[in-house]
């Protein structure tokens, strides 16, 4: 079912044109697409270079999700030898179908749903070598795709390898809405040598707050901030560039508060994903041109206290599957499931063996899940021995990286050995086109 | 004459400004980048002749060397001219200044564990007492939130000592150094360690390189970050030697990969115990060495004696300063390059000349024609720290929540004692995109009128009322008529050190639309609106 009220991208070059009009250059994003290049065939295709029109939703669980509680093993009588007290009971596991031994959290009905209708792909047991048990340092690993933390984010490098118009003056510029973080910050994995994304917490905050002191202020302010590059000055200086980004800055925030002030097309619950992820709903049903969005659920370092089939872990569990069930139904209402994967991740699982508090400790390897008509529903890989362990933590099977490089390479089309510079084999979890 | 130009609250200048009253500049296009292009700007380093030295140049003084400054401010340089307003900048010494002391903030924090306490969680273990092992592991915890604590007050001290401080280029250097010797608490973990790091800068802030390289190598902050504590004879580490030299001192291409193998044996044993240095003899390989070109048995020293021998090393320090203080070399604009690259080659002689003395560098730098050359004023975009500090600072505007602003830093990309790598902060057309920039304007919002996003308002007794009457001072002085027009070049001019016709434009009818009355009320709504200017965000 398509939604009708769904913007099309020639609806909004119009819109952004007209909005424009009076300015001396249009908005660098609108000239690359409308003036600067040939337009394409089909109008989905916004960004030059970029041939889908594919989404990319990753949801971060901050904090270290516990796997063992959420993909539970409930077959290994280990399981619950190291879990006397927080093991999810076997009758209480939400069996996944073909696999033995190996089921969810019962919290997690929503995400059983999206298994069972071919919507959900589990892989087991994905790490890095020599694994860090710091926050910091374990998530920077991820948001880098390098074991050493260091260097760009690996969505910053894709947006700087695909997402890069040809700005005033002839320097590559980066395509403005390419990445959007909900958050107070854009995160690490988002920013590239010329790409930084956009990040609000709310999209109220998205704009000047001058305006709220006195309405007067409102129409000098946007004369100012939509003149673009004006007479007399050279567009390849820093007062140029300025000029360009502020009438970025006016259309983009534009677009995306009109976005979200639509409502959705399913119910979600009351938690603090599902309001991020009804954003990104929208913003997808409005046809921004952003190939990346990015969500946060914090609140999984439970190391004290975490409960089993009930408790703080169980909530979140909740959270995370009501939460993306009611974002693909919402999707799919919208006729846009079929151009949105969602990819889940933490930066490292928990301990084997609960502690003396009820809860677990930082660990190593855990599951992530991908989300989507275009994932090979299932679970996948081997999941890791609770016996042959690495200091009480379990050792990983799937390097993440060929989960980035599949995602990379057979979802977003670019060149994974570029962006990760590395060669991963991609892993085979999304089917193809 | 004032004694401390930069007090707070300001000090009104005792001498009247010889450079006249202040008003609207000739050139309604005036100042940067709007100037004639194609032909080469000046590459000369002679000074700057005083009658070539007015507002315009004071002002653009004061924001480069410091952190700008008010219109009184920005006059009383103009009267001085050039050579005695560099010199009161630079020369700061002379100024008294509160004196950073050591027992500001809480050393002990992360104070590692001493024998018995090593030796009781051994034991615990040992008998497997996991009530007690967790306790200890509490301890831990708990102390590694209050020095996440610590370091939150100490980026708050240094931020307030930022606008507060009377010898801005002392601060102003030491964030550079800290951008230039990038060490981020996020990798260490230990607050104690950043302050001395940046007490270590403060001290060195315009003093001599080859001190701060000798130093650095003994810095716990970056031995740790570094991993220079873990580098042992037979297993040495190369992350300190290598970034000794490919982003400290010499830049790529000017070493070999055996340099950083061979350096880092020199490094060997350089590690801390607590808070202090310590060289580890037994842990150090004293065998022969041969390091960019030096032989011998090198230790730690002799790696930097031999770097600072390097003609690379004042070539890459000249081009790093010029980038700082003149403009974001490569511009990309050949009128701006070719004469940029001369005049860091000579800025680079001047260093070797010196020894390695900074002042003489940048004495020379800032009192330079091509320093003052058009193309080069307003055309730097202002790191997050220099909008903060320089908008409390010129525009006198209450502080309101150092808190809020210290997080502010952070959003706008620059978390102080969190650079994002070794490499420091890109600065640039980095600091700048759609959301930085809503921040940057919501931030100086907040300051002018205390107004935070919906729901996190201040509360109403709190908000302190910004008066910028005194802004308008000199304005008033001159015995001009304070009517839209004036107000507005003279506003325009001093916060954005140009006026462009539209600018004016937009300002004064926003005046008439209010009555043309000059209000505290109207001032400070024209002030949100100019600084909300793309503009604003250059200096």
């Amino acid at each position: 079912m398509s939604d009708p009220i769904a913007f099309t991208r020639r609806q909004f070059l119009s819109t952004g044109l007209v909005l424009t009009s009076a300015a001396v250059t249009v908005p660098a994003f609108i000239n690359r697409s409308a003036l600067g290049l040939p337009m394409p065939a089909d109008f989905m295709t916004a960004i030059p270079g970029v041939p889908t029109d594919h989404i990319l939703v990753v949801v971060q669980l901050g904090g270290g999700n516990d796997g063992l509680n959420s993909v539970v093993p409930f077959g290994d009588a280990n399981y619950y030898r190291a879990r006397p007290s927080i093991g999810i009971r076997e009758n209480n596991v939400l069996r996944l179908n073909k696999t033995a031994g190996i089921g969810l959290h019962p919290n997690m009905r929503g995400i059983k749903d999206l298994h069972d209708e071919g919507l959900c792909a589990i892989v087991q047991g994905v790490g890095y070598p020599n694994p860090n048990r710091s926050h910091f340092k374990s998530m920077d690993i991820w948001h880098t795709a390098d074991t050493s933390a260091t260097g760009d984010g690996w969505l910053g490098r894709y947006f700087d390898a695909e997402c890069c118009g040809v700005g005033d003056g002839g320097k590559p510029e980066p395509e403005p809405m390419a990445g959007i973080a909900i958050g107070r910050e854009a995160p690490l994995a988002m920013q590239g040598r010329l790409s930084r994304a956009i990040g609000f917490e709310d999209p109220n905050l998205f704009r000047w707050l001058g305006k709220d002191v006195h309405a007067s202020l409102d129409d000098p302010y946007e004369q100012i901030n939509r003149r673009g590059v004006v007479e007399g000055v050279s567009s390849d200086t820093n007062a140029g560039f300025l000029m360009r980004t502020a009438l970025d800055a006016q259309i983009s925030s534009e677009q995306i508060r009109r976005a979200v002030a639509q409502r959705p097309l399913s119910t979600y619950p009351n938690n603090e994903l599902s309001r991020q992820l009804q954003m990104i709903s929208s913003m997808i049903r409005a046809g921004l041109k952003t190939r990346v969005y990015y969500a946060n659920l914090g609140g999984f370092d439970t190391h004290a206290g975490q409960g089993g089939e009930q408790g703080r872990h169980a909530q979140l569990m909740d959270t995370l599957a009501s939460s993306l069930k009611a974002f693909y139904e919402d999707l799919k209402k919208q006729g846009n499931d079929g151009r949105v994967l969602t990819m889940s991740f933490s930066e490292f699982g928990r301990r084997v063996a609960q502690n003396a508090s009820g809860g677990t400790d930082h660990g190593t390897a855990a599951p992530m899940f991908l989300f989507g008509p275009m994932v090979k529903a299932g679970v996948h890989g081997k999941h890791p021995s609770l016996t042959d362990l690495d200091q009480g933590d379990l050792k990983y099977n799937t390097d993440f990286r060929g989960v980035y490089a599949a995602i990379l390479e057979n979802w977003l089309r670019a060149d994974s050995r570029k962006i990760l510079e590395g060669s991963y084999r991609p892993f085979d979890v999304i089917k193809k086109a | 004459m004032p004694r401390h130009l930069f007090g707070r609250p300001m000090v009104p200048p005792a001498t009247p400004a010889a450079t006249g009253p202040a008003s609207p500049p000739d050139d309604p296009g005036g100042g940067s980048a709007r100037r004639v292009r194609g032909r080469p700007i000046s590459s000369s380093l002679a000074p700057i002749r005083a009658r070539d030295f007015g507002f315009e140049q004071a002002r653009h003084l004061l924001w480069r060397a410091g952190f700008g400054g008010t219109p009184q401010q920005i006059q009383t340089l103009a009267s001085w001219g050039p050579e005695r307003s560099v010199d009161y900048l630079l020369n700061y010494d002379a100024i008294p200044t509160e004196d950073v002391k050591g027992t500001l903030f809480d050393r002990d924090i992360m104070r590692p564990m001493n024998a018995e306490e090593r030796g009781e969680i051994a034991r615990a273990r040992m008998r497997g007492d996991e009530a007690a092992v967790d306790r200890l592991r509490a301890q831990r915890q708990r102390a590694e939130q209050n020095d996440r604590e610590q370091m939150r007050k100490i980026q708050r001290w240094w931020l307030k000592r930022m606008i507060e401080t009377p010898r801005p280029l002392e601060e102003k250097m030491t964030l550079f150094w800290h951008g230039h010797f990038a060490t981020s608490y996020r990798t260490i973990e230990d607050s104690y360690h950043m302050f001395r790091q940046n007490d270590l800068f403060r001290r060195n802030a315009t003093g001599n390189f080859g001190d701060l390289l000798f130093a650095i190598i003994r810095d716990p902050a970056m031995i740790a970050y570094l991993d220079n504590n873990d580098s042992r004879k037979g297993r040495p580490n190369e992350n300190l030697a290598r970034e000794l030299m490919e982003l400290f001192s010499l830049g790529v291409g000017n070493y070999t990969e055996q340099d950083i193998k061979e350096g880092a044996r020199a490094l060997t044993g350089y590690t801390f115990n607590d808070d202090e240095f310590v060289f580890q003899r037994n842990n150090h390989d004293d065998g022969p060495k041969v390091i960019l070109g030096e032989r011998g048995a090198l230790d730690g020293d002799g790696f930097v004696r031999a770097i600072l021998k390097q003609p690379a090393c004042s070539r890459f320090m000249a081009r790093k300063l010029y980038r700082f203080f003149a403009a974001d070399f490569p511009t990309g604009r050949p009128e701006v390059d070719g004469p940029a690259d001369a005049v860091i080659r000579r800025l680079a002689a001047t260093m070797v000349s010196s020894r390695y003395a900074i002042r003489p560098v940048l004495r020379q730098l800032l009192l330079s024609e091509h320093f003052y050359e058009p193309a080069l004023m307003n055309e730097v975009i202002k790191s997050p720290t220099e909008l903060v500090v320089g908008a409390v600072r010129s525009l006198n505007t209450p502080v309101r929540d150092i808190g809020v602003l210290a997080d502010a830093l952070g959003l706008m990309g620059q978390n102080l004692f969190f650079p994002p790598s070794v490499k420091g902060w890109d600065g640039g057309r980095a600091w700048i995109n759609t959301s930085t920039l809503y921040t940057r304007q919501n931030i100086l919002c907040f300051l002018l009128t205390g107004q935070l996003p919906a729901g996190r308002r201040d509360a109403l007794r709190d908000v302190e009322k910004y008066d910028p009457s005194d802004l308008l001072a000199d304005l008033r002085d001159s015995g001009a008529t304070i009517e839209p027009d004036a107000v507005a070049d003279y506003v325009l001019r001093f916060t954005l050190g140009n006026n462009t016709p539209r600018n004016r434009e937009t300002l004064t009818s926003f005046l008439h639309q209010h009555g043309g009355r000059i209000t505290p009320e109207t001032v400070t709504a024209l002030l949100l609106l100019v600084t909300a200017m793309p503009e604003y965000q250059l200096c």
